[in-house]
């Protein structure tokens, strides 16, 4: 039965340019001596290392775990010693510096033990879940979502289609179309673990129908396999098919609803590299350590896709297929609509890198961006139903709200529009600077507003400081009144019983005094005068001695 | 005669329970405009727009006592966004207050700092952590870079350093602007 299609709006018929890497078969690059592994290769948080710098590492060997739920971890791509944890150049359009483990390869190659899944069909979706995630499995499409995300359906979902991507609608790029080419197996194996994970009813493998000997190569593979739950669809060539919104419009007829994902339509889209990538965890227990990377372009000598080990430099991929600097004008990582120029050829090899693309020097002069003529050829051909043009007037004057009510994130960066812009507008790029912009906003905001609750929390607790002290204070005071009152009672009490022993031992004194001198005789009184007198003339002698003296 | 007068005072008696009811019922607990003003700030708290922190900003903007261009921190988005909510006039921003500046924080020099708290006392935000007679730091994720830590600080040991921007924050640029004018003819 053929399988019915529908179209897509928009779109563009693109030279493909494919069979200038289609001619050789796949090799695998020779390991390099030192692999950078950067700690965010995927979507989502980065990893954390679990290495320590001088650790010896095996290949295959986890050295650094998922932090967060929409993480992955990272593993070594070859045995050897790390050497280094550190802010290294990574593949990213902005040519900044992002954290790696790098790692001094013995040669050995060596690998730690591994544990495949013996029986998958019998495992729990969630421990599947779990062994492609502890995998480090990612979207090889380009994107680089962690997969076992998108192999959970969530509570209440049914997924009633399950497709494999493998339209590779970029010009250019081919390390889909030879993997389809030369491990059908592997990618009709891998698709029915994801089916199993997810519990779909029905899956559909989609190839681009410039790409018949993967095609022929897949159908031969499944008469083999026998699996009546797999449909493989050629669909017309159109860039960009491959986007995922598109590639279920035109197998399904169904649209993805704007800022939705294909899951609320009972859809679930993998890449076929992914699928393959999943099979090899399940069958050997293999994590992500390498991936089919095209090196192309007119300054390539020997285009050709290559299996190359995660963390290898650009450089040597480049060198290995005769690579001509003097007459590259940029190499770009991706193909010549979505990808972007590298700044730097030292930088790794990352799970998302699909294509190496050396643009050569004697290319057609770029033109300079002219004013917009408001011809609307962009808007025929924008395959998200947008209006790129009012989107490029609201981008260029910053007026991101309005940007965004014209549904700039439904924009999905294709390049359609710049690439049919008569004025040359780098459209693609204003929609990137605006969307960025928007996110800086966007956390400028959070952190405004997480400030604004400390600054509240912090006059809070200024209040209740000043409050409990002023408390403090008075209860103080109270207390202070309280006891004085007491003491002067005290003091009374105590004065008063001063006073009355004092009053006592005068009546005493008074009743007792000069009892001696009392009822004298003749005698006596005459003795006491005569004593007085000697006494009076002593005090007259010493007076008149000390006024002499 | 009597019946109007009768319907009219009915009238005005049912209104005015109605009124009476509504503002009881539908009562706005402080000023609305207020908050949104306070949304729209940067929430440094730094003060260098002459009050005390953001939300006073916001009141004496909304009291009308206050200009919208008083705040650098914020700069010029600041300004229009404040201009477009209150439908005044957007000005270029007052350079009385200070100078528009590019993200910073603040460090504080562990090997010189004292431990004299001052800077704690200081900070709008709690972002200084420390005890008397024992080193401070500052935590940089809540620092809002005010700068109100530096006067007080005995030693000067608390230095303004740029927040540099890694893959996470960094934005495209935007595009080189367009020519408005063809690019001359090369004749070769």
């Amino acid at each position: 039965m053929k399988h019915r299609l529908w179209h897509f709006k928009g779109g563009l018929h693109l030279h493909g340019h494919k069979h200038m890497s289609m001619t050789q078969h796949a090799v695998p690059l020779t390991p390099p001596s030192r692999v950078v592994l950067p700690l965010q290769q995927h979507i989502g948080e980065p990893a954390e290392p679990i290495v320590e710098i001088g650790q010896r590492v095996l290949k295959g060997q986890m050295i650094a775990k998922a932090s967060e739920y929409i993480s992955v971890p990272v593993h070594a791509s070859t045995s050897g010693t790390v050497i280094a944890i550190e802010e290294r150049t990574v593949p990213h359009p902005s040519g900044l510096p992002a954290t790696c483990i790098v790692i001094e390869a013995d040669g050995k190659d060596e690998w730690t033990e591994l544990h495949p899944v013996t029986d998958y069909q019998a495992m729990d979706p969630s421990a599947l879940r779990n062994v492609i995630r502890e995998a480090g499995i990612v979207g090889l499409g380009g994107a680089g979502f962690p997969t076992f995300i998108k192999l959970n359906p969530g509570p209440g979902n049914v997924i009633d289609t399950l497709i494999l991507n493998g339209a590779e609608c970029e010009p250019y790029i081919t390390c889909d179309a030879m993997l389809m080419q030369e491990h059908p197996r592997r990618i009709l194996d891998g698709l029915l673990v994801m089916k199993h994970a997810l519990h779909a009813r029905h899956c559909i493998i989609a190839v681009e129908d410039n790409k018949k000997a993967a095609h022929t190569m897949l159908v031969n593979a499944l008469h083999e396999h026998e699996s009546e739950f797999i449909e493989i669809v050629q669909i017309p060539t159109r860039y960009p098919t491959g986007g995922e919104k598109q590639l279920i419009k035109v197998l399904t007829g169904k649209e993805v609803p704007s800022n939705g994902l294909p899951i609320n339509i009972g859809m679930v889209c993998h890449n076929v590299a992914t699928a393959a990538a999943v099979w090899e965890t399940i069958e050997s227990g293999k994590p992500l350590i390498s991936r089919y990377v095209t090196v192309t372009g007119e300054a390539v000598e020997t285009p050709r896709n290559l299996e190359v080990l995660i963390g290898t430099p650009f450089r040597q991929l480049l060198e290995a297929c005769g690579w001509q600097p003097e007459q590259t004008d940029e190499v770009l990582m991706g193909g010549p609509m979505m990808g972007f120029g590298m700044t730097s050829l030292q930088a790794p090899v990352i799970k998302t890198t699909n294509c190496l693309l050396a643009r050569p020097k004697n290319q057609p002069h770029r033109h300079p961006a002219m004013p917009c003529i408001r011809c609307g050829q962009c808007t025929n051909v924008c395959p998200a139903k947008l209006l790129p043009q009012q989107l490029y007037w609201y981008a260029r004057a910053k007026d991101f709200d309005k940007a965004q009510d014209f549904n700039l994130f439904d924009c999905i960066e294709c390049g359609c529009c710049a690439y049919v812009c008569p004025s040359h507008i780098p459209l693609v790029q204003y929609y990137r600077f605006a969307k960025t912009e928007i996110w800086a906003m966007e956390r400028d905001k959070q952190k405004a507003d997480h400030a604004r609750r400390r600054h509240e929390f912090h006059q809070y607790r200024l209040e209740r400081k000043r409050q409990e002290d002023e408390e403090r204070k008075r209860k103080k005071k109270e207390l202070l009144k309280k006891t004085q009152g007491k003491q002067d009672t005290e003091e009374d009490a105590k004065k008063a019983a001063i006073e009355a022993a004092m009053a006592r031992v005068k009546s005493k004194r008074e009743q007792q005094e000069k009892k001696n001198v009392d009822n004298l005789t003749e005698q006596q009184q005459q003795a006491i005068h005569k004593v007085e007198q000697r006494r009076q003339r002593l005090r007259e002698a010493e007076t008149g001695n000390e006024e002499k003296s | 005669m009597l019946a109007a007068i009768l319907v009219v005072s009915t009238l005005a008696i049912v209104f005015g329970l109605l009124l009476g009811f509504a503002s009881v019922r539908f009562k706005v607990e402080g000023d609305p405009v207020v908050d949104q003003i306070d949304a729209i700030l940067p929430q440094t708290q730094c003060g260098q727009c002459g009050y005390a922190g953001c939300r006073p900003y916001a009141e004496a903007i909304a009291a009308g006592e206050a200009e919208i261009n008083q705040c650098p921190p914020g700069g010029e988005t600041v300004i229009l966004a404040l201009a477009d909510l209150l439908g005044r006039e957007p000005k270029p921003l007052n350079e009385e207050h200070g100078e528009h500046q590019g993200k910073t924080v603040v460090e504080i020099d562990e090997q010189v700092c004292i431990g004299c708290t001052l800077c704690i006392q200081a900070c709008p935000v709690d972002a200084i952590v420390g005890a008397a007679k024992q080193m401070h730091t500052v935590v940089k994720e809540e620092c809002t870079g005010c700068n109100l830590c530096i006067p007080p600080c005995p030693v000067d040991c608390i230095h303004i350093i740029p927040v540099e921007e890694d893959i996470k924050t960094w934005c495209w640029p935007a595009p080189p602007a367009v020519l408005e004018k063809p690019p001359e003819e090369n004749p070769a």
